[in-house]
């Protein structure tokens, strides 16, 4: 497909827009609460949830027949529910620790929806087909009412967020003291909850209960590599959600049968592996640049320092001395040639025609300040 | 006359599993005290402020501060949680934390303006991190952590403070600068009840103490309570474990 073909579709194909607007309202949402989420150690939670919605959706498709999100989705939310419930059930009554729980509860719930499932797909009448893209995703079978239902959810919660930030901030931050200056930690607690309930929920017919977790925790820990400002990281995380549900549910769009929850995955999983590496503070490569760049300052600053120390110990300034004196007063391996080198180039060493090295005048004076400087941060 | 002790705890019982960690817990303390809370690992030193708090739920007791329950006298207490309590890498900066102290002040909805801001940086300056107030809580030591949490509960200008561990891993600098701030409080008629870990330097940084040990050993002023006698009911066997008793004579 051209690509301003494809642009024109975006604009006025109708199942095109529905998917991908549907999909990037979802993102929005999820990216928002995940970044709640995944600072309060929750990001497991999510998967729980999720997964434990699967069986939901399959008894409520048995008991009522009935095929509408609605009914389906209500089903999910209950099972999603009553999983989170046994899982607290579960750490409060017995040693079993949280992450076990979790793990235990996940699975169950999600096994005994694939048996729901097996045994939906053989019941007589017809009208099982397409249940199973609540394992996967199918944005294509997104509606122009699903999407209304998503926008009006999702702005519900971008206002929630909005109004309720200092208190989700020290919700997340330090409970317990927010406990003990009166907060209502336990209801600011069940609405974040109840939120993150819902954001699945919608989620499951675009992502899947399988993958629907990666759209809370990948925007989140993305979107956390780029920045140290909690507002502007829920607002990244939202962000980055939208782009990725969108692309993802185009890019499905774009071949028969691809399911959604995949594509999406993929490309957020693509910003969280640029967020790592390129993020500028928090990035890999800009770790090892400044790792880098420290180690050449060290190795600078010693070189400099041990041509002083020289230098006073033979009363001298312009005394010069051979490379190999100073490699004895460094570590193994430092590269002292290759750094007189460098300092040569910034004019603070020469070497004279002996090939023996000597202190210039700026280079005494910037050795004199490291060594001033150093005798004051020794006194901190 | 009940009405003039800053914290007053009666018979205070706090169960985990049907297991008691603090058993008829009394507890009188004056206003204007610095009060230490010692005794061995598990006495329940943190849970006995906790249950005070609130923040865990007591089988049975009483607590009042200034004579009134403390879900009414909430605003005249003051709380520093032990500093490995929370994740200091989460996404937020000094001030910020230190304005936390005023969200109970402010109440649900308003956020901070102009005059929490400056509050915070002279609750920060006190404390000697007027400087760092846009740093990221992530840059932190952990005596600066700890100065910055301290901070957080100046600026809630309490008349009662509870510390968790204010001396845990920070340095001899530190453990001064901190104490200075305790006693200038203390001056102020506020009573400050610090979990303390040292009981070496408890008749040094202290004037009353509590000591604990699932039950109240003894609760009174230093020099008549933190006695030999005492600390050995306290640590009880567990004191040959190393502990060092002040003057011990017997080890």
């Amino acid at each position: 497909m051209e690509a301003l073909e494809f642009i024109q579709n975006l604009v006025t194909d109708y199942t095109l827009r529905t998917v991908a607007i549907g999909s990037g309202m979802l993102g929005i949402v999820s990216g928002t609460l995940g970044a709640f989420a995944v600072l309060r150690r929750q990001s497991l939670l999510g998967d729980a949830m999720s997964h434990a919605a699967l069986p939901g959706i399959a008894l409520a498709f048995i008991l009522t027949g009935s095929k509408s999100s609605l009914v389906l989705l209500v089903g999910a939310a209950l099972a999603g529910w009553l999983g989170t419930y046994f899982v607290t059930k579960t750490v409060g009554l017995s040693r079993i620790k949280y992450d076990s729980a979790l793990g235990m509860i996940l699975s169950v719930f999600f096994g005994f929806g694939l048996v729901l499932l097996t045994y939906i797909q053989k019941m007589p009448n017809a009208a099982q087909a397409g249940l199973d893209k609540f394992l996967f995703g199918q944005a294509a079978t997104l509606l122009q009412s699903d999407v209304y239902a998503m926008s009006v959810i999702g702005i519900v919660i971008v206002l929630a967020v909005t109004v309720f930030f200092k208190e989700f901030k020290l919700l997340s931050f330090d409970p317990e003291y927010g406990k003990s200056i009166g907060f209502p930690v336990r209801w600011l607690d069940a609405i974040l909850t109840a939120l993150l309930v819902v954001a699945i929920v919608i989620g499951l017919q675009t992502v899947g209960v399988v993958l629907m977790s990666a759209m809370i925790v990948a925007p989140a820990a993305a979107a956390r590599q780029w920045t140290q400002n909690l507002g502007v990281m829920i607002f990244l995380s939202a962000l980055f959600g939208c782009l990725a549900g969108m692309s993802g549910a185009v890019i499905s769009s774009l071949s028969a049968n691809m399911p959604t929850g995949p594509s999406i995955v993929v490309v957020i999983s693509l910003i969280v592996v640029i967020s790592i590496l390129f993020a500028p503070e928090r990035g890999m490569v800009s770790n090892l640049i400044r790792r880098y760049g420290n180690r050449k300052r060290l190795r600078v600053d010693l070189t400099l320092s041990t041509l002083h120390a020289l230098a006073i110990h033979h009363n001298d300034p312009t005394h010069a001395h051979e490379a190999s004196s100073i490699r004895v007063m460094a570590p193994s391996e430092f590269g002292v040639e290759k750094t007189l080198h460098e300092l040569d180039k910034q004019g603070l060493v020469e070497s004279n025609s002996e090939g023996k090295w000597i202190l210039t005048q700026r280079g005494l004076r910037r050795a004199e300040e490291l060594k001033a400087n150093n005798g004051s941060e020794a006194d901190d | 006359m009940t009405d003039k002790l800053a914290i007053d705890v009666e018979d205070l019982t706090v169960a985990y599993r049907e297991k008691p960690v603090l058993w008829d817990v009394d507890m009188e303390v004056p206003s204007g005290v610095l009060m230490a809370i010692v005794g061995p690992n598990g006495a329940g030193k943190t849970t006995l402020i906790k249950a005070i708090l609130g923040l865990v739920e007591s089988a049975a007791g009483d607590v009042r501060i200034f004579g009134k329950s403390y879900t009414e006298q909430r605003s005249l207490v003051g709380y520093v949680p032990q500093r490995g309590s929370v994740d200091w890498d989460f996404p937020t900066t000094v001030i910020d934390v230190v304005m936390m102290g005023q969200y109970g002040r402010l109440g649900m909805f308003r956020r901070p303006g102009k005059r929490e801001r400056e509050m915070s940086i002279e609750a920060l300056d006190k404390v000697g991190m007027a400087d760092f107030r846009n740093r990221q809580i992530s840059q932190l030591s952990g005596g600066q952590q700890q100065r910055v949490f301290l901070a957080r509960a100046l600026v809630q200008d309490a008349r009662v403070y509870f510390m968790d561990e204010p001396f845990q891993g920070v340095d001899v600098t530190t453990e001064k600068a901190i104490i200075a701030i305790l006693r200038e409080l203390r001056n102020q008629d506020k009573t400050v009840v610090v979990v303390h870990h040292d009981i070496q330097t408890v008749p040094e940084y202290f004037d009353w103490v509590t000591l604990l040990n699932v039950r109240r050993i003894a609760c009174g002023p230093v020099d008549r309570e933190f006695t030999e006698e005492n600390l050995r009911l306290a640590y009880g066997g567990r004191a040959s474990f190393g502990t060092k008793l002040p003057n011990s004579t017997h080890r």
